[in-house]
């Protein structure tokens, strides 16, 4: 995951050879202005990061100027899943299954470095990044991200919801798992890269 | 001046131990429940010692039961108040494994903490104190989830912070890797095979108002008698 440049602020782009007619692309981008701007929450609080969560949400930070005043604890009327927090791996078919309850158009904000990566929490217990589970739009660093982070990356989704473009046949496609594994990324990515310090299955905490 | 608090039954206060001050590493007033268990049960005291002010008792593992009673029911102790049960496994690998309770008496005021020792290479077992303080119940199962420790007498002793299916071992034992027994993807899968559901309590799920609105393949396992949901 690098530094990816900020998107340009051009809402939608038409190239003139397009073969699509004015009228679409300018319903293109009413609906996008729609959904950008009305973005409801679909909150996943599991640790440090929901409290910044929180604080965004409340008057100072003031969500509510990007329309996600509304928070949605059901997953069916929620646009995005914002998962502050670390996973443990006793949630992940529970925050599996509220991303499969979501309906579409639905987007993912993995909000801070456990959620993204599993942070300091390289053990047992937890999921090293919920990419592995349910895809992710928009990635937050921090430990926790301060409301501006967090600001930020809703501002990028934002983006991102401004350049779909219904012409996209793929672009409601769900990513469906590997039938045999389950698993979004194929087995062999995911422990490789949730290996940074070696063969860490035969790591112990007492150097046995 | 208003008067020192008294509650009802409780000893006086003029006689129980005031706090103590400057507290020792080692050594000091010996809390006076560990000389009356070695005096009653002499087969089953090991040593008693004071830490940090703390009295600690070593006891038999298989008399614990019979002590807590005793230390529960008299009524010189009053120890009315389970506060943890727990273990200890130490690095260096020939140390035994201790189950440690801490029980508090409110009425004189008295923190006791007994420990059981298990040397390595005999079964992890102790007796579980759930029919004397019902409060032990979720301690017993945390510490046998993450120890491997059997409570025996427990009436529903099975995994509570890891899910029941949970293959690797016992996670806060010395010889538990950090990250787990299996690969990433292989923990991975294996979480994610786990139905949510089957984490509910499956005796409370059999008797809930809302039996009859779980979906049908559920109920059959329930009446199945099932109990690890899977």
């Amino acid at each position: 995951m690098g530094l990816t440049a900020r998107p340009d602020r051009q809402l939608v782009t038409v190239a003139p050879q397009s073969q699509e007619g004015w009228v679409t692309t300018r319903l293109d981008m009413l609906v996008n202005w729609g959904r950008a701007n009305s973005l409801w929450p679909m909150p996943f609080g599991t640790a440090c990061c929901a409290i910044e969560f929180m604080a965004t949400a409340a008057s100072k930070y003031d969500l509510a100027r990007f329309g996600m005043e509304r928070m949605s604890f059901s997953p069916r009327q929620a646009d995005v899943l914002i998962c502050a927090g670390r996973v443990p791996f006793k949630l992940a078919p529970v925050i599996r299954r509220i991303w499969q309850q979501m309906l579409q158009p639905k987007w993912c904000i993995s909000m801070g470095a456990c959620a993204s990566s599993g942070g300091m929490f390289d053990n047992y217990a937890v999921v090293q990044g919920i990419d592995t589970i349910i895809p992710v739009d928009v990635y937050v660093p921090g430990c926790p991200p301060r409301p501006e982070g967090l600001i930020y990356g809703i501002m990028m989704l934002q983006e991102k919801v401004k350049r779909e473009r219904m012409s996209d046949a793929q672009l409601r496609d769900e990513m469906e798992p590997d039938p045999t594994s389950k698993l979004y990324i194929p087995p062999e990515a995911i422990d490789e890269l949730s290996e940074p310090f070696g063969n860490s299955v035969h790591q112990t905490r007492s150097g046995l | 001046m208003t008067a020192p608090l008294v509650v009802p039954g409780s000893a006086d206060p003029a006689t129980t131990p005031a706090t103590l001050r400057a507290i020792p590493h080692r050594g000091g007033p010996l809390n006076p429940s560990a000389e009356r268990i070695k005096t009653r049960f002499p087969d089953a005291f090991v040593r008693a010692e004071v830490i940090w002010g703390e009295t600690n008792v070593y006891l038999r593992p298989d008399a614990v039961r019979d002590v807590v009673q005793y230390l529960h029911d008299d009524d010189a102790e009053r120890y009315d108040y389970l506060s943890d049960v727990t273990a200890v496994e130490y690095r260096d690998l020939e140390l035994p494994l201790q189950v440690v309770w801490h029980l508090r008496s409110l009425p004189y005021r008295r923190f006791l903490r007994i420990k059981a020792e298990l040397p390595k290479g005999t079964p992890l077992k102790v007796p579980s104190v759930m029919p004397i303080y019902s409060g032990a119940d979720w301690l017993e199962r945390e510490c046998y989830d993450m120890f491997g420790i059997v409570f025996e007498g427990h009436s529903d002793l099975r995994r509570i912070l890891m899910w029941e299916q949970y293959a690797e071992g016992y996670p806060l034992r010395k010889d538990f890797p950090l990250r787990g027994r299996f690969s990433r993807s292989e923990q991975l899968r294996q979480a994610l095979a786990a139905q949510p559901e089957s984490r509910y309590s499956m005796t409370e799920l059999t008797i809930a108002d809302a039996f009859e609105d779980l979906p049908l393949e559920m109920r059959q396992r329930l009446a199945g008698g099932e109990k690890t949901g899977e």
